[in-house]
């Protein structure tokens, strides 16, 4: 169980609170409108943002944690790969950053771009590769680094709909397997149905308790209907999966 | 391990600029004062160094204008070989202004032929024509860069407001711009020895520098060596913060070459380009035929003496490099940190020598101690440069890919081999390069030291000129600008060569 209690994030006008928990193994979508704070929230869990209230994690604080050494593993915006260090190299960094890779280790990559469908680009730099195929990549690294909790920021709303559809569906397959905690910021009501069981609304400087996604949707309080638009994402979502 | 390296690094830089200044004064008999002939020193060291960024600023305007104004096969040389008088070898540039404008230069031989007077290269007017020769290609970069930070819709937008753009846009940018690259231009006349030590001289064209100098290696007098030594540091305390005041674009690290169709040209530009193009070029042609000349009979001294440079050039480059590293992984952002690597600008390379001469003078005779005090004084004042250059590209890397790198866990000797030292591959190529050339050219503190045994070759160029071995002078200095570029070219190339982005 990851516990947000009493945290309160002031970076001068700023403001965010949260005072929210979300079961272990749980998939929660963060969704509000832009400059409410969804990032900051991921932030605070991941270890960027200096914040007050207490983290926890199994009822264990870890809010004192450096970033690498807290239970969490993130995929940023953008710049989630080295541009300068190969394919294999950048997710091998998920595994161990200092000294050679075990024979182990190495076939862990070797089946880590499998999984994504990245077997033979190991040794290319990210600049060969498509856009999907960099955020491919990412995940890999990301699932690699075999983290309880995972923190996606957004990092496929540069992908088309098809290809983010095709990511979202590795990464519950990959949470899935590992029973790990996932976390996603997103715009898209659709990504949160598709991936989310639950979803936290962030708005009006506070990030609300998780509730289930669907429900939410079905009848969105004002701001969020407000944030939304006319459009019936329920509608839409029940036609692409049906 | 980032904190050890970055005090032992601060600890180093300020027992260099104030420990040796210390050094100094402890031994010095205050009793003297500052006489007659040191405030002439003083006067005339701020005299010619206001002259000189007054004349480089003055004159790199209109040649910078015409430079955006024109589009012409090769524009982009010329703005090359703007660069190439920053690391020329001070010593091997007067060589080449001599040879142009000397006694029996090209410029006395043709006055003499329609029976002009001839000129004189030596005093004010020579010291203040070198620095000009080594200032106003940097200024006109300076320029460049400003007349490259206006966007070209605004130009579209003048000419169809029908204004104009020399009030509108030039003037303005102009207002912005000279008085940072005006008060850069000070601050490097100020400390500059090598022009001085050879153009100048006597009761009225004696810098401070040259003073010391005088007062070190003539007389032994430790007293007027710290007086003087105390005089060039408030000096340019001074000059370094009025550069501080005005903003400052750094000239040497970008190659500039974009241009824009201009309407408002004028002819003259084509007579800016190329006086231009004859100041700056005359004296490297003259320093090129000249050294082809030489080089059948190069005197022996010349083979041992780059021997020298290089080994002192090369290790120079690597401190420095190892100290602008160390301060700024330590200073994480800190601004005083990276201040101090500035501090080395307000120092004399001579007192920084002088100082650690006195140090370690009962360990050593000076002869021993000529080259390793060049190499490390040489470092230190590089340090400056590194620092500017490596401090912005350090912040880009941190901003882009720091959270990543902290989320992986990448510390200390990880982030630095994973991240840092491959992202930084070619600012860190490019300061070698500038580090190298910089020192191997340098002729400041091995002057205090050296006798031939010890000359590294830029003094070994200056002691032939001295004996009027000409001949032998001029081949040598093509082997030392050969050998600057070349270092230069290297470092910098093998930055560049599969750099990835």
């Amino acid at each position: 169980m990851l516990t947000l209690d009493g945290i309160t994030v002031d970076l001068g006008g700023f403001h965010l609170a949260a005072d929210l928990t979300i079961p272990q193994g749980d998939r929660v979508a963060v969704i509000g409108p832009s400059g409410a704070g969804k990032s900051t929230l991921l932030g605070v869990i991941a270890g960027f943002t200096p914040h007050q209230g207490r983290l926890l994690w199994k009822d264990q604080r870890i809010d004192g944690a450096r970033p690498g050494d807290r239970p969490v593993a993130v995929l940023f915006q953008d710049n989630n790969l080295f541009p300068h260090l190969t394919i294999a190299r950048n997710v091998a960094l998920g595994l161990r950053t200092k000294g050679r890779l075990t024979p182990d280790e190495q076939r862990t990559v070797t089946e880590a771009l499998d999984r994504v469908g990245l077997s033979g680009f190991e040794d290319r730099k990210p600049a060969a590769l498509s856009g999907g195929q960099q955020s491919r990549a990412a995940l890999a690294r990301l699932l690699i680094q075999a983290k309880p909790i995972l923190l996606l920021d957004e990092p496929f709303s540069a992908l088309g709909p098809a290809l983010k559809d095709e990511m979202l569906d590795l990464v519950a397959e990959g949470a899935d397997a590992s029973g790990a905690t996932v976390l996603m910021v997103t715009h898209d009501p659709g990504d949160a149905l598709r991936l989310a069981g639950h979803t936290i609304v962030v708005s009006d400087c506070r990030a609300a308790p998780p509730i289930p996604t669907a429900a939410l949707l079905e009848d969105p309080p004002p701001y969020l209907s407000a944030y939304l638009g006319r459009r019936r994402p329920l509608d839409e979502a029940a036609k692409t999966s049906g | 391990m980032r904190h050890l390296a970055g005090w032992s690094a601060a600890v180093l830089i300020l027992a260099l600029v104030f420990g040796t200044l210390g050094a100094v004064a402890w031994r010095a008999d205050w009793s003297g004062g500052l006489g007659r002939a040191d405030w002439l020193a003083i006067r005339f060291t701020l005299w010619q160094a206001f002259l000189s960024a007054a004349l480089s600023v003055a004159f790199s305007v209109p040649i910078a204008r015409a430079l955006m104004r024109r589009q012409f096969p090769g524009r982009g040389l010329y703005v090359a070989l703007l660069g190439a008088p920053f690391i020329l070898p001070s010593i091997v540039a007067i060589f080449g202004l001599l040879t142009v404008f000397g006694r029996s230069g090209w410029v006395n031989d043709a006055f003499g032929a329609i029976g002009l007077p001839d000129i004189s290269i030596y005093g004010l007017q020579g010291v203040v024509l070198a620095h000009v020769f080594f200032n106003l290609p940097l200024a006109v970069r300076f320029l460049l860069q400003g007349w490259q930070s206006i966007p070209v819709e605004r130009f579209r937008l003048t000419e169809s407001l029908n204004g104009s753009v020399w009030t509108l846009l030039e003037r303005p940018m102009l207002v912005r711009v000279l008085p940072g690259a005006a008060a850069v231009i000070f601050l490097i006349c100020l400390t500059s020895f090598a022009v001085a030590l050879t153009l100048g001289g006597g009761p009225r064209a004696t810098t401070v520098e040259l003073a010391i100098y005088q007062a070190f290696r003539f007389d032994f007098d430790l007293g007027r060596v710290a007086l003087l030594a105390v005089v060039q540091v408030v000096l340019c305390l001074g000059a370094l913060s009025l550069a501080a005041a005005v903003p400052v674009g750094d000239g040497v690290g970008i190659g500039q070459d974009r241009a824009l169709m201009r309407r408002d040209r004028h002819l003259l530009d084509w007579v800016w380009i190329g006086a231009g193009a004859v100041f700056l070029g005359a004296p490297l042609l003259a320093i090129a035929l000249a050294g082809i000349g030489g080089l059948g009979d190069l005197p022996s001294v010349v083979w041992p003496a780059a021997l020298r440079s290089i080994v002192v050039a090369l290790t120079a480059t690597v401190l420095s490099l190892g100290l602008a590293m160390a301060l700024i992984l330590w200073s994480n952002g800190a601004r005083w940190i990276e201040a101090l690597g500035a501090l080395p600008l307000a120092a004399s390379g001579l007192v920084m020598g002088a100082g650690l001469y006195l140090w370690l003078a009962p360990l050593a005779p000076p002869a021993a101690l000529a080259l390793p005090l060049t190499t490390i004084v040489n470092a230190a004042m590089v340090l400056p440069f590194a620092m500017r250059i490596m401090t912005p590209a350090y912040r880009e890397i941190e901003a882009g890919y720091g959270r990543l790198a902290d989320s992986l866990s990448l510390t200390s000797y990880a982030r630095l081999r994973w991240l840092v030292l491959p992202r930084m591959r070619r600012p860190l190529g490019f300061c070698a390069g500038l580090a190298a050339a910089l020192s191997i050219g340098d002729l400041g503190v091995i002057a205090l030291f050296a006798g031939t045994e010890q000359a590294t070759l830029p003094l070994a160029i200056y002691q032939l000129m001295g004996s009027y071995r000409m001949e032998g002078a001029a081949g040598a200095a093509l082997i030392l600008v050969a050998l600057s570029f070349g270092l230069f070219w290297l470092f910098d190339r093998g930055g560049r060569i599969d750099a990835d982005t």
